[in-house]
């Protein structure tokens, strides 16, 4: 079975060659041939599932080993998959996810006649993907992690001739190197500590090292998970990224992409579990992320982006957990799968409900659409349901655990944490309830002159109705009987967390902060008409608009801080160096004008060295003869 | 040595000491002809003379073939060359004297000046108080003695002289071969050539020409007097050789005017015949004089 | 008289040539006084070959012309050449690596 591992990522990278370098001839099939080998990938994936779950829990982990890459001395990089239960959820949840959202690009790019290379670069994203989560070290997990980058930049670009599109890939590019910078670091901080890169060595003799050198790998490792993940201070990215076509917005915020942070850090707990420090900062970047995506997310009034506040936020909660240890790895992950599900439908009905809309996001020119659009109604409100964690489904039951294992962390930290997870699940009932009352009930605040609000094709509903079921029963299936921790247990380990009050009590404070962002949110957009000119709002409400201004921050702190360090370095390098340089080359070149007057080209003043050259000779052989 | 040191003398005859002092300073003088003279012309034959002198020496010395070679090579082939090249390059060029280089001259008379004394003193110092003479090595003669060195202990510095030559004869062919890249211009072409460039269509002007002189290389005049040297051949010009008539042609034409002026107010008078046969006779033999 | 005073003026002659090498500009004035140091070198390799008794110094005096003609041959080739591209036969205005 392990020689199927290679198909996994092979079949969605021969996906997008054959796509990329095809040409027009593929134009019709493209899309057809890229959904195919996503699927094919989803299949193997399934046997591969099929195979491990009918193995002893301990012996589940496969490897194969492909070839060494660079055999130089004490340097050994190897091309090898690793095929953990960790590793297992994610193949799963990308392939599976990626196939639905491949299918559902299939009616949402059908006018698009840069279809097919869509479709390839689709597949190459869910190759890169797969390839980072199947690698058996950091070096090839850093391959896989830039071929996402790659991926993510062509297809938050994919409409180039916007030039918005083209500056939100570049941003996110640009963003996401600096992340990338760390994981490099990071790799060579593990290659002189441990001397090899690959997981099991790296991870196993975390015992033998000092602390402080695991915390820099841990503080790099973080870096670069916050890139991808978009963590504050690294999530400037993600808001922008909604310019993409939206297929790619669900596929970056559900399946791929944003999840390899938490991949990361989950991949590499031993190195965590090992620096306290590390780990702490690595939940104060979730808490923060957390309420900083949630607050975000309340004032957009374009659809996908305060979907995009929303993950920014989810992710918050999985780092937040991932954080904790081994009492919140399991759940880190439990989160991620179920809200790649809610989080990958929302996104495809943001999409369908664009696709009846003319391509309006503007959630203040929505209203009413319930009875226009059933099936994305339907999906979509399941979603949401999941999302805001209403009891029964997905999200409630990852969520309500992440809030118990934040306030299990103990003492005021615990406290701290499981009060801003708490406030954070009200705040994300308060947004969502808030996008789907704007969205889809409320009196109609569009033209129906100009638009006609229709269902989406059946290419496009389907996907949402698949990913709908998963919002609704993927959690209570993984939380029953502890299905998924068990399931992980053998690769993330596991404890119980004891928090300080029942865990009747964080559920039920979880509902009653579930309740009143809803009512809150109902008393704002529900009761009363909705504006459809937005108003001005509070400082916080503009602010957040705004993206808190993270945008202006970085301009304050990285570009004019940035200009003027490079003004001084021009100032120093015009007057410092290029002193040194031009006065050691006017030194010279004064010197040699001197010198230069004795070569003058005249033959006879060289003749005249010569003959007084031929004099001295004389004079000193007569010498030699007189002594 | 024991045999060439019962030849050995210490003097040499009067007539070669007398013959010594007076050709010595001849030469001497024609070497510093060569070096001062401003025309390439004269100080060619300044050499020719100290090189025939140093021919007359040879002999003295008892290089008899040398001193013939000297003549018919040196002075008669290479000073013949040296003419030649001269005539090519253009014979009267004069030579500034005037020093260019700074400190030149002065470095060249302090190198001159301390080569030649050092030169001297260690000659000087050196004892050479006798000498052996050739008497013994030229008994069969002087050419058969060098040929037989020659052509036994030097044959191969000979043969490789003889390579030189042929390879200078060569080089000298190459050196001066100018390979005609493009076709000679015609007559026609080089006409059109002038009219296309609108510059000078006519042909030049034609130089002062007086029917008394018969000399190209005086300048005709332009309307305001002044000599243009466009007339002048340009290879005359280039040498310099432009005689300048403004001055004395122009005198001799105002002495001509007003002779003719007074010919002219004599010949008002009823006996002027005479008068004026007389005196244009009387021109005529000083411009022969000139 | 000794033939040594032979020797004396062939080291004027050549100090003389040498200055005049110095000195002078035209070209083949300049070659001429190289053909003077040539020949006070042969008057002294002649003067040597008295002194000595034997014919090896007229030999080499001989070698000299020999190699001095060759000399005169490349050298005048070169002045025309030079002349011809230039238009002038001071060894100054060679003083450039181009024309």
């Amino acid at each position: 079975m392990e020689s199927l591992i290679g198909l996994l990522v092979g079949a969605p990278l021969l996906g997008a060659a054959v796509l990329l370098c095809g040409g027009r001839r593929l134009d019709r099939t493209g899309h057809w041939l890229g959904t195919l080998l996503a699927a094919a990938s989803f299949v193997v994936g399934l046997l591969l599932f099929a195979d491990m779950l009918g193995k002893d829990t301990e012996q589940r982990a496969m490897h194969q080993h492909l070839f060494s890459w660079i055999p130089v001395a004490d340097f050994q990089a190897d091309v090898g998959f690793q095929l953990d239960q960790l590793s297992m959820t994610f193949v799963l949840l990308i392939s599976g996810v990626g196939t639905l959202i491949h299918v559902y690009s299939i009616g949402y790019m059908e006018h698009d006649e840069r279809r097919r290379r869509f479709f390839g670069y689709l597949n190459l994203f869910l190759a890169a993907m797969l390839l980072l989560v199947l690698a058996d070290n950091y070096l090839l997990l850093y391959v896989g992690w830039e071929g996402v980058g790659l991926a993510s930049y062509l297809l938050i670009g994919f409409w180039q001739h916007k030039p918005s599109a083209a500056t939100a890939a570049k941003k996110a590019f640009l963003v996401n190197r600096v992340g990338d910078v760390g994981l490099s670091i990071a790799i060579m901080l593990m290659f002189t500590t441990f001397g090899t890169f690959a997981f099991e060595p790296v991870l196993e003799s975390t015992g033998e090292t000092s602390e402080g050198k695991l915390t820099a790998i841990g503080l790099m490792l973080l870096l670069a998970a916050c890139g991808k993940s978009a963590q504050v201070p690294l999530q400037s990215w993600l808001g922008d990224a909604m310019e993409g076509p939206t297929p790619v917005s669900a596929l970056i915020h559900a399946a791929t992409m944003v999840t390899a942070g938490v991949y990361l850090i989950t991949r590499s707990g031993e190195i965590f579990n090992a620096a306290p420090d590390a780990q702490l900062v690595v939940v104060t970047v979730g808490a923060v992320t957390l309420l900083f995506g949630a607050i975000v997310g309340c004032a957009k009034d374009d659809i996908k982006k305060a979907l995009a506040g929303s993950t920014m936020s989810q992710i918050g909660y999985m780092m937040l957990a991932a954080g904790l240890g081994p009492i919140g790895y399991a759940f880190a992950i439990m989160h991620l799968v179920t809200h790649g599900f809610f989080k990958a439908g929302l996104f495809l009905g943001a999409g369908s409900v664009m696709h009846g809309m003319n391509d309006e996001v503007d959630m203040r020119k929505y209203g009413g659409l319930r009875k226009h659009m059933p099936v994305t109604f339907v999906t979509f409100g399941l979603g949401y349901l999941a999302i805001i964690g209403f009891p029964g489904l997905s999200g409630f039951f990852s969520k309500d655990q992440i809030i118990e294992a934040a306030f299990a962390k103990g003492g005021t930290q615990g406290w701290i944490l499981g009060t801003c997870a708490l406030l954070g699940a009200a705040i994300t009932a308060y947004y969502m309830t808030r996008v789907m009352l704007l969205t889809f009930f409320g009196e109609k605040r569009w033209d129906p002159a100009e638009t006609h609000p229709h269902e989406s094709p059946r290419t496009m509903t389907i996907p949402m109705i698949v990913l709908a079921f998963g919002s609704v029963f993927a959690g209570g299936y993984f939380k029953l009987n502890e299905n998924f921790v068990h399931w992980l247990e053998p690769v993330t380990e596991f404890e119980h967390g004891h928090p300080p009050m029942s865990a009747a009590t964080v559920t039920a404070a979880t509902v009653v902060a579930l309740l009143i962002g809803v009512t809150g949110a109902w008393f704002q957009y529900g009761r009363r008409p909705v504006p459809v000119v937005a108003p001005r709002g509070s400082l916080l409400t503009r602010a957040a608009r705004r993206d808190l201004l993270q945008d202006d921050l970085n301009h304050v702190v990285l570009v004019k801080g940035g200009e003027h360090l490079t003004r001084g370095l021009v100032y120093l390098d015009h007057k410092l160096v290029d002193g040194v340089v031009n006065g050691t080359a006017a030194s010279f070149g004064g010197l040699s004008g001197r010198v230069r007057r004795v070569q003058n080209g005249f033959v006879r003043s060289y003749a005249v060295s010569m003959f007084g050259g031929a004099a001295v000779l004389v004079a000193a052989t007569l010498l030699m003869r007189a002594v | 040595m024991s045999t060439t040191l019962a030849a050995a003398s210490t003097a040499t005859s009067t007539g070669e000491a007398v013959q010594f002092w007076v050709l010595g300073t001849v030469a001497v003088l024609g070497a510093l002809g060569t070096v001062l003279m401003r025309r390439a012309v004269h100080a060619a034959l300044c050499l020719a003379g100290t090189m025939i002198i140093l021919a007359v020496f040879y002999l003295a010395n008892g290089a008899y073939f040398l001193g013939m070679v000297q003549v018919v090579v040196y002075t008669g082939a290479v000073m013949m060359l040296f003419l030649f090249v001269l005539m090519l390059v253009g014979v009267s060029t004069s030579d500034t004297l005037e020093e260019t280089i700074k400190g030149q001259r002065w470095l060249a008379v302090a190198a001159g000046l301390g080569f030649g004394v050092l030169l001297v003193g260690g000659l000087g110092n050196a004892s050479l108080s006798t000498f052996n003479g050739l008497a013994e090595a030229n008994a069969e003669g002087n050419v058969q003695g060098l040929a037989r060195l020659v052509f036994t202990k030097y044959v191969f510095a000979f043969e490789i002289t003889g390579a030189l030559l042929v390879t200078a004869a060569v080089a000298a062919m190459v050196l001066t071969h100018r390979e005609r890249t493009e076709r000679r211009s015609t007559q026609r072409e080089m006409a059109e050539k002038r009219v296309r460039e609108n510059r000078q269509v006519p042909p030049l002007p034609a130089p002062g020409v007086y029917a008394r002189h018969n000399a190209v290389d005086i300048p005709g005049l332009l309307p305001d007097g002044s000599p243009s040297e466009l007339t002048v051949n340009p290879t005359l010009r280039g040498r310099g050789q432009v005689r300048d008539v403004s001055d004395e042609a122009l005198a001799d034409l105002a002495a001509l005017e007003q002779r003719t002026q007074e010919y002219l107010e004599r010949g008002e008078r009823p006996a002027g015949n005479a008068g004026r046969d007389a005196d244009g006779s009387g021109d005529r033999d000083k411009e022969k004089a000139k | 008289m000794n033939p040594v005073n032979y020797l004396y003026l062939a080291a004027l002659l050549f100090t003389i040539g040498a200055a005049g090498v110095l000195v002078r500009r035209n070209a083949i004035i300049v070659f001429m006084c190289v053909e003077l140091m040539l020949n006070a070198s042969n008057l002294a390799l002649v003067t040597f070959s008295r002194l000595h008794g034997n014919l090896d110094g007229q030999i080499m005096a001989f070698f000299t012309m020999v190699v001095a003609a060759a000399e005169v041959v490349v050298g005048l080739a070169i002045i025309v050449t030079f002349f011809r591209s230039r238009h002038s036969a001071s060894v100054d205005d060679a003083s450039l690596m181009k024309l």
